[in-house]
């Protein structure tokens, strides 16, 4: 290293400093140089195009579930039963694993209540959406794909790990850490939403 | 790499060609007059077992390459046309699918080979962290492998392995997205694993290049533990371990031969012959046989994060073997207390397999708890514990005296008619 050079003569030398800006120079260089081989990996403007869908969803009747796909990844829509719905606001917050919402109509902290997931959190009106959930049905374990209506919660299972979720779509059982998300959405008319 | 080189030159051609690159004399000092301890039993077959899987690996693979069509919407019909149409296909793709099973079954029996007689002892210490950076690789090369036929457990695979990354805080979404090249594994995915699946095996090549030379200096162990100490000790290479490698190649590759010819998706699953659905997770995914202790050992713990670094640690955990024990005599042999807990691990080993095979419920989890803890408690605390309380058995002076006290009675009657 450079200092070797001044501990033996006291002070840095010109050849010290020329040394070491050179050394910053080729490492900023290489660091520039990299990137580009590093960023290839990142999502491309194709995958970054396909970032809506519209879906009607007059047909789904109540207990019904429709998934679509967003972004490669399943979104289950769902009119959920008047007991299901009932079964989801009993709980209090302060009980789950993640009292999180993940719903990315709503600030990051906001609460894992069953409004803050449901669809009046995306409609800002209650009537008549609190039945409807709009979800990215994967499971924040490992990515796999739960199987809606099972498990001890009467709402998701997933086979992979066991990990079990309610009428809500929120944890309840491990070993997944959170809440499953909630993309953003929005009703364009009743009838029909937009994802993303 | 043995010493100076005693080579000779014969040909003029090959003094020609000495002269400008000594490589015929390192062939020579590495492979021919290489001296080897007389005493190698038969676990000592795996290192050349594994270099010839390498190889076949490589070659099966390559040739694979030349059908195969690394796109999502064409992967699974190009495996597929590989096993019908392509001359010879359902050999090659046999051959090479389940020769990574039967890589993983000889590198396991030579990481339990190198775990009995302390192989990773001073000095050898780097010689086995190569070795565990080889398997490394060797995990790395199989799983994106088994992406590429792009069926349901491929799929799903690759989904499961890559959200392991998103256990860690803060980055892990960006992370996965960046390993994606989208926003869940789709054909991005496909294509740059079968891009880095072409290049691991040539790492791999090369770390072994390092991993033999990491041998040579100080030279092979032997199963007394007692370093080479005359040359009455060793025997060269060529012809005596070359054709003893030979053999055991050849016995294993009757073995692999079985495995490909009569039970060629014994070691598959059954899922992965249908096309990948990214909305639909199969019932029972599970990963190949050799990952199941790891797979166990990752849902043993019911938290995202600390199950994740669970499973890497239990592969970390090698790399500081050497440290951890801290017996000073090489061999199990020699080490009564050592070498029951030896078969021990063994067994928990295995147990952790059966376990990464099962669906995680009722009394699957608690047996794969108590197996992930005594796998971390073997290496963390019996294995430095045992060395200090220890008393092992008395060493024999050299290799000879090994040799000749257990072909004792043979040599006495011959010594005896001579």
């Amino acid at each position: 290293m450079a200092t070797t050079d001044s501990a033996e003569h006291g002070e840095p030398t010109r050849r010290d400093f020329i040394y070491i800006a050179t050394g910053a120079a080729a490492a900023v260089g290489a660091a520039l140089v990299a990137w580009p081989l590093i960023d290839q990996m990142n999502p491309d403007a194709a995958a970054l195009a396909l970032a809506t869908v519209e879906v009607d969803i007059s047909q789904i009747a109540v207990g019904q579930s429709i998934i679509v796909k967003w972004r490669g990844k399943p979104v289950v829509i769902r009119q959920r039963t008047p007991q299901e719905i009932e079964g989801a606001k009993a709980i209090a917050v302060d009980q789950l694993i993640d009292p999180i919402a993940r719903n990315d109509n709503l600030p990051a902290n906001a609460p894992a209540t069953d409004d803050n997931r449901s669809a009046v959190s995306a409609s800002g009106t209650a009537k008549g959406k609190e039945a409807w959930l709009v979800m990215i049905q994967i499971c924040t374990h490992l990515g796999c794909v739960p199987l809606g209506q099972q498990g001890d919660y009467n709402g998701w299972f997933c086979p992979c790990h066991g990990s079990q979720y309610d009428a809500a779509g929120r944890v309840r059982h491990g070993p997944a850490p959170q809440n499953m998300e909630i993309p953003v959405f929005a009703f364009e008319t009743d009838t029909k939403i937009k994802i993303g | 790499m043995a010493g100076q080189s005693t080579y000779q030159p014969k040909s003029r051609g090959a003094r020609w060609l000495e002269s400008r690159l000594p490589i015929l004399g390192l062939v020579h000092s590495s492979f021919i007059v290489y001296p080897t301890p007389r005493n190698l039993n038969y676990w000592w077959n795996f290192g050349a077992i594994l270099t010839f899987m390498l190889g076949a690996q490589i070659a099966t693979g390559i040739v694979l390459a030349m059908h195969y069509t690394p796109d999502a919407a064409l992967a699974l019909n190009s495996t597929e046309y590989i096993m019908r149409d392509v001359n010879y296909g359902w050999l090659l793709r046999y051959l090479h699918a389940n020769g990574a099973s039967l890589f993983f079954f000889a590198v396991y029996i030579h990481l339990f080979r190198g775990l009995y007689y302390g192989s990773y002892k001073e000095p050898r210490e780097v010689l086995w962290i190569l070795g565990v950076i080889i398997l490394l690789l060797m995990i790395a090369a199989a799983f994106m492998g088994y992406v590429l036929p792009w069926g349901q457990m491929s799929f799903w695979a690759a989904t499961v392995i890559t959200n392991l990354f998103s256990a860690i805080p803060l980055v892990g979404k960006t992370i996965t997205t960046w390993l994606w090249g989208g926003f869940s594994v789709d054909n991005p995915t496909l294509n740059r694993f079968y891009s880095l699946h072409y290049l691991l095996p040539f790492m791999i090549a090369g770390v072994v290049v390092l991993h033999i030379w990491a041998l040579h200096v100080p030279g092979n162990g032997n199963p007394t533990g007692v370093p080479v100490k005359s040359k009455e000790d060793t025997v060269a290479f060529h012809p005596y371990y070359t054709a003893k490698d030979l053999f055991g190649l050849t016995v294993f590759l009757v073995l692999f031969a079985w495995v490909v010819f009569y039970i060629p998706n014994f070691l598959g699953h059954a899922d992965n012959y249908v096309a990948a659905n990214p909305l639909k997770t199969p019932p029972h995914i599970v990963p190949e046989w050799y990952f199941l202790p790891f797979y166990a050992i990752l849902r043993a713990i019911p938290n995202k994060l600390f199950g994740v670094i669970a499973l890497f640690a239990a592969i970390a955990v090698l790399f500081f073997v050497p440290w951890l024990d801290t017996s000073r005599v090489r061999s199990a042999t020699y080490r009564p207390l050592y070498r029951q807990f030896f078969w021990i691990f063994v067994v928990d080993a295995i147990g952790l397999g059966y376990i990464g095979s099962q669906p995680p419920e009722g009394g699957f989890i608690i047996a794969g708890q108590i197996l992930t803890a005594y796998y971390f408690i073997h290496f963390l605390i019996i294995l430095p514990v045992i060395g200090l309380v220890e008393r092992p058995k008395p060493l024999p002076s050299s290799i000879t005296e090994s040799v000749l006290a257990r072909n004792g009675a043979h040599a006495g009657a011959l010594a005896a008619k001579g």
